[in-house]
């Protein structure tokens, strides 16, 4: 199981990096979102995986690693801010400039494009 | 104490003159000299000491991890250095008094002159090599600006930026060298260093580190081939350069080495280096001295010069010559100054600097010319002067070192010659200026000087004349402390007017005679160097500089392209290059935790997680399917949360999961509906490899993490959890109660993120298509009746839930995050199904508020704890019997909850109800309208 959550985490990874590293805004919108469900799952990690150890006390004799899900939870709320934020970040240069590029303009815009 | 005083006394003086501005020109001088006579009180205070052989001195901690002392002493060499800074220091006060033009902001001036001095006291008395240095750079800048001091002249600025680059230059260097030295003697403090002078001699760092100590040393003393910015400093006023070139900034340098002989002083590199860059720029500066046609330039030169025999001479490093050097430096302070002051006398009173348009001016100014006269004879060594006495026994000792074996003779020869050159320029300066054909067509007609401008020029004019005369009383008791201060060697300060008829004697009457002889054929030697292309160093300089901007220009063009793309690939590469090394230590990837084994439904949930993002990766130029697989990804991670335990995060996940999606959907539609050009092959190549790198990375990671025990801090929260927070859900325990501050720091983050966004809709004006991609127009029914009517139906029905998740939030899965989501997640539903006017009609909340007010309630809960005299954000709780309810518990926590869960509605609707209203009636526009 562990190999399987690592190999998941890893692909999750993987693909975020990739829409990342895209030149236009909205690509790296989902990517910075898929990166941090990524971070997320990673740092959720550090509590080791434990099925059905819910951590309320009464129910679990030996209950999981509450912290980093503390930690966590509000990490999911502050990437969602940071989401938001950046999004419409993207929309507000889509209306001040009219191009969702995300280089330099003087940058030459043919590096790494098809022609 | 008054040894602190003595240097820092002019840097909080240096006020003065600027707070004294709008007053009149004598009250300003009035000030600055005030500043001067308490430092320079401090110094006559402290010499007694000084010279009855202690050293005093003072101690105070900086940075004592760093090796930085404000450490200061005041041995004989400090002595002799700081009475000329401080008594050459008042004379150019009252000069420049009279010096600048009504036009000159005497106050400026001043401020940077009192800087100036402070930093030259402090290079003086540092007893720590590091805060030397501090003063070192100090006197760059506070030269640069006196230098630049008429910045409206292009030749001032260009002449104080190339002595700003170049003395700093020097100073990094010196920098460099000071390290080396207090890496090997282990301290930066004098003491110890000198303490240390045969381990650092012999040390295999030695070589570098001498090298880069002269580096600076000549840099500053313009040794040659550092001698050009020093002309070109002469674009400063001519109190300045009396002041710099004469006594302070130019002798820093001398200092340096003067000081720094005992430690590493006496090795053959140190006397080989020194004594040849000291006669070449001896020669070069004399040569150069004859040619100059420009007062202040043959001065500048003459300067070099004598810097060189000075240099030279702490280069042989015997009793004689160190003596020799020390008695130079005071004789070359006071001649030189007294001859840049005529100098800006002329200037001032004829209007021109021109040797050859002056002339015969002994008749108009008389005064004046005698002062020159025996300024330039002192310079020139003729005897009974106090220039004679020093250079004689410069020439003593050239004739007796034996540095170079067989080719030893050429010392004193070379010697000689620059004496005789330094013989011509000094009759040039006189005869040139003062005799022959009276000038005719002057800018201004000459007359004498006021008297007070000629005041500090008499002063030393006599000193010259005195010291020449009975130098044994005058300075024989300041040279002695100094001298034993800057050598080991032993020897008795003796300096007599007659040696007898001997060799020194023979070479001082060649180079007088030789002198003359060569001002009297002077026209030759124009005539000679005409010859050679006239070789501007301001111009070569600024060429090399150019060239050193354009190189750098061009290769920060080629990090810094623009490509935003290019950055991120950097510094994930970078990560890689950082972490991949760590990774290859490990032993083993796999660590002895027991795994879990892989059961069918996660295999599943697994495989299709990683499709969908494989899918939102490489559909991505499809807009609308790439977030609906995202989606997928999203509602796939929830589902892991609650199969690994967590339901908290569950809910958390799934509901922010609806909100983001639902924000992404509306910034589509702003968004351009068509990618123009996909990446090229070459770049979606290196992306997939990198991505697939980072992935590989953080998997591998991920494994070593999850396959190896570890010890947590958990134990405490599981155990107090009930005791003490009064809850059984220990997740949120911990948000509310014992992380509360993360958490109120976390929700003033969503609330500033929220307030942020609303302000980047204000005023946007965005792309609003009036059809789809094909061009197919949107469809007329906006909020559909069947949307409509569940949507309203399930608005109480979302709110009894998130009331209910809310409250049992301390017991079981919930709380104030996932309940103020759900609220949001409702009302978002409502703005949807039925428009923001239907909303707007109903609810007319101003979500801005409602944030203020959620991180409010959590603030002054936690403040209410102060009020009981608790720490901050301390809880308490009680159990109550709640009819039908049964026990329920009352927690303070559960009121900070009930913020979290106020701003988390307020932020969330803030940002979508905002962003949804943009093309609307609705939409943001003018602040507070």
């Amino acid at each position: 199981m562990e190999l399987l959550y690592s190999i998941t985490v890893g692909t999750l990874t993987a693909c975020s990096v990739f829409l990342i590293l895209r030149g236009r805004s909205f690509p790296i919108v989902i990517g910075i979102t898929m990166l941090s469900y990524a971070v997320n799952l990673f740092l959720f990690s550090t509590g080791r995986l434990v099925i059905n150890e819910l951590p309320l006390i009464g129910q679990s004799q030996t209950p999981t690693d509450p912290l980093p899900q503390a930690l966590v939870l509000t990490a999911i709320v502050i990437g969602f801010a940071m989401t938001a934020y950046s999004i419409i970040l993207a929309v507000r240069v889509r209306g001040e400039i009219g191009s969702d590029e995300v280089n330099d303009p003087n940058y030459s815009a043919s590096e790494g494009q098809r022609s | 104490m008054i040894l602190a005083a003595l240097v820092f006394v002019p840097f909080i003086g240096a006020m003065l003159p600027m707070l004294l501005r709008n007053q009149s020109r004598v009250v300003i001088t009035a000030g600055t000299a005030a500043v001067t006579l308490i430092s320079l009180g401090s110094l006559l205070w402290l010499a007694p000491l000084t010279l009855a052989g202690e050293v005093p001195s003072s101690l105070q901690t900086w940075l004592p991890d760093l090796g930085l002392n404000l450490a200061l002493r005041l041995d004989g060499l400090s002595l002799l250095f700081a009475s000329l800074i401080l008594g050459i220091g008042l004379l150019i006060v009252i000069y420049a008094h009279f010096y600048l033009s009504e036009r000159d902001d005497v106050g400026r001036f001043f401020t940077f002159l009192l800087l100036f001095m402070g930093s030259m006291l402090g290079i003086v008395t540092a007893d720590n090599l590091i805060l030397l240095w501090l003063f070192w750079e100090l006197t760059s800048v506070s030269s640069f600006l006196l230098i630049g001091y008429w910045f409206h002249r292009s030749e001032a600025r260009r002449g104080a930026r190339m002595a700003l680059a170049i003395t700093g230059a020097g100073g990094l260097a010196l920098l460099a060298g000071i390290l080396l030295i207090g890496h090997i003697a282990g301290s930066y403090q004098l003491d110890a260093i000198f303490a240390a002078a045969d381990i650092i001699r012999t040390h295999d760092l030695y070589i570098p580190a001498i090298i880069l100590i002269l580096l600076g040393a000549f840099s500053k003393s313009a040794q040659f081939p550092f001698q050009f910015w020093l002309p070109h400093a002469m674009a400063a006023p001519t109190p300045v350069s009396a002041y710099l070139h004469s006594a302070t900034m130019v002798k820093a340098g001398i200092f340096l080495v003067a000081r720094l002989t005992p430690a590493l002083g006496g090795t053959p590199e140190w006397l080989t280096i020194i004594t040849l860059t000291g006669l070449t720029t001896l020669l070069f500066g004399a040569y150069f001295a004859l040619l100059k046609t420009d007062l202040k330039g043959l001065l500048a030169f003459s300067t070099i010069s004598h810097l060189g025999l000075i240099m030279m001479l702490l280069g042989l490093g015997t009793y004689g010559a160190m003596l020799a050097a020390l008695f130079h430096i005071v004789n070359h302070a006071t001649f030189k100054a007294g001859l840049f002051m005529v100098a800006g006398i002329v200037d001032h009173e004829t209007g021109t600097r021109d040797i050859r348009k002056l002339g015969g001016l002994r008749r108009a100014m008389p005064m004046t010319a005698t002062l020159a006269i025996i300024a330039a004879a002192a310079m020139a060594g003729v005897p009974l002067l106090n220039g004679f006495l020093s250079k004689e026994m410069f020439l003593a000792e050239a004739y007796q070192q034996q540095l170079f074996g067989g080719l030893s003779w050429f010392v004193p020869v070379l010697a000689t010659l620059g004496a005789m050159l330094s013989v011509a320029y000094s009759v040039r300066f006189v005869a040139d200026v003062f005799y022959g054909e009276a000038a005719s067509d002057l800018p201004k007609s000459p007359h004498e000087a006021p008297f007070f401008m000629r005041l500090p020029v008499l002063i030393l004019a006599t000193l010259c004349i005195l010291v020449g005369l009975a130098p044994m009383l005058l300075v024989a008791d300041l040279l002695e402390p100094a001298m034993a201060a800057a050598t080991s060697a032993a020897g008795t300060v003796k300096i007599s007017i007659w040696h007898g008829f001997n060799m020194p004697l023979l070479m001082s009457v060649l180079a007088l005679l030789g002198g003359i002889i060569i001002y009297l054929k002077r026209a030759d030697l124009f005539t000679f160097n005409r010859k050679f292309e006239p070789k501007d160093a301001k111009e070569t300089f600024a060429r090399v500089l150019k060239s050193l901007t354009s190189r750098a220009d061009a290769a920060l063009q080629n990090i810094e392209t623009g490509s935003l793309q290019r950055y991120i690939a950097a510094v994930l590469v970078l990560v890689l290059v950082f972490v991949t090394p760590e990774l290859v230590e490990l032993q083993s990837l796999r660590g002895d935790k027991s795994q879990l084994p892989i059961d069918a439904i996660s295999l599943i949930g697994a495989i299709i997680l990683m499709l969908a993002a494989f899918g939102t990766a490489m559909l991505h130029r499809q807009r609308l399917t790439s977030l609906l697989m995202l989606s997928v990804v999203g509602l796939m991670v929830s589902l892991a949360f609650i199969h690994f335990s967590a339901p908290d995060l569950a809910m958390t996940q799934l509901v922010v999961e609806v909100v983001s999606i639902l924000l992404m959907i509306l910034a589509l539609f702003f968004m351009p509906q068509k990618i123009p050009r996909a990446s090229s092959g070459r770049r979606v190549a290196r992306d997939v490899l990198l991505a697939g790198f980072v992935g590989g990375i953080v998997a591998t990671l991920n494994y070593a993490l999850l396959t190896r025990d570890f010890a947590s801090i958990s134990a405490f929260f599981l155990e107090n959890s009930v005791p003490g927070g009064g809850g059984t859900n220990v997740v949120n325990v911990i948000l509310v109660d014992f992380r509360g501050f993360d958490t109120l720091g976390e929700i003033t983050v969503l609330a500033i993120a929220a307030a942020g966004i609303h302000k980047l809709l204000n005023n946007l004006r965005p792309f609003m298509p009036s059809s789809d991609v094909d061009g197919r127009p949107w469809h007329r029914v906006k909020h559909p009746l069947m949307v409509q009517t569940v949507s309203q139906a399930l608005l109480p029905l979302a709110l009894m839930v998130s009331v209910y998740i809310f409250l049992r939030g301390h017991n079981l899965p919930g709380g104030g995050f996932i309940a103020g989501l759900i609220t949001a997640a409702a009302m978002i539903l409502q703005y949807m199904a039925n428009g923001v006017d239907w909303v707007k009609h109903r609810f007319n909340y101003n979500y801005q508020t409602l944030t203020s007010i959620g991180v409010m309630i959590a603030l002054f809960t936690g403040l209410g704890s102060w009020v009981f005299e608790h720490n901050f954000l301390t809880s308490w709780f009680t159990y109550l019997n709640w009819p039908l309810v049964g026990k329920f518990e009352v927690a303070t926590a559960i009121l900070f909850d009930l913020g979290v869960y106020l701003t988390v509605i307020g932020a969330t609707l803030m940002i979508l109800a905002n962003f949804g209203q943009m093309t609307t009636r609705h939409r943001p526009r003018q602040e507070g309208h």
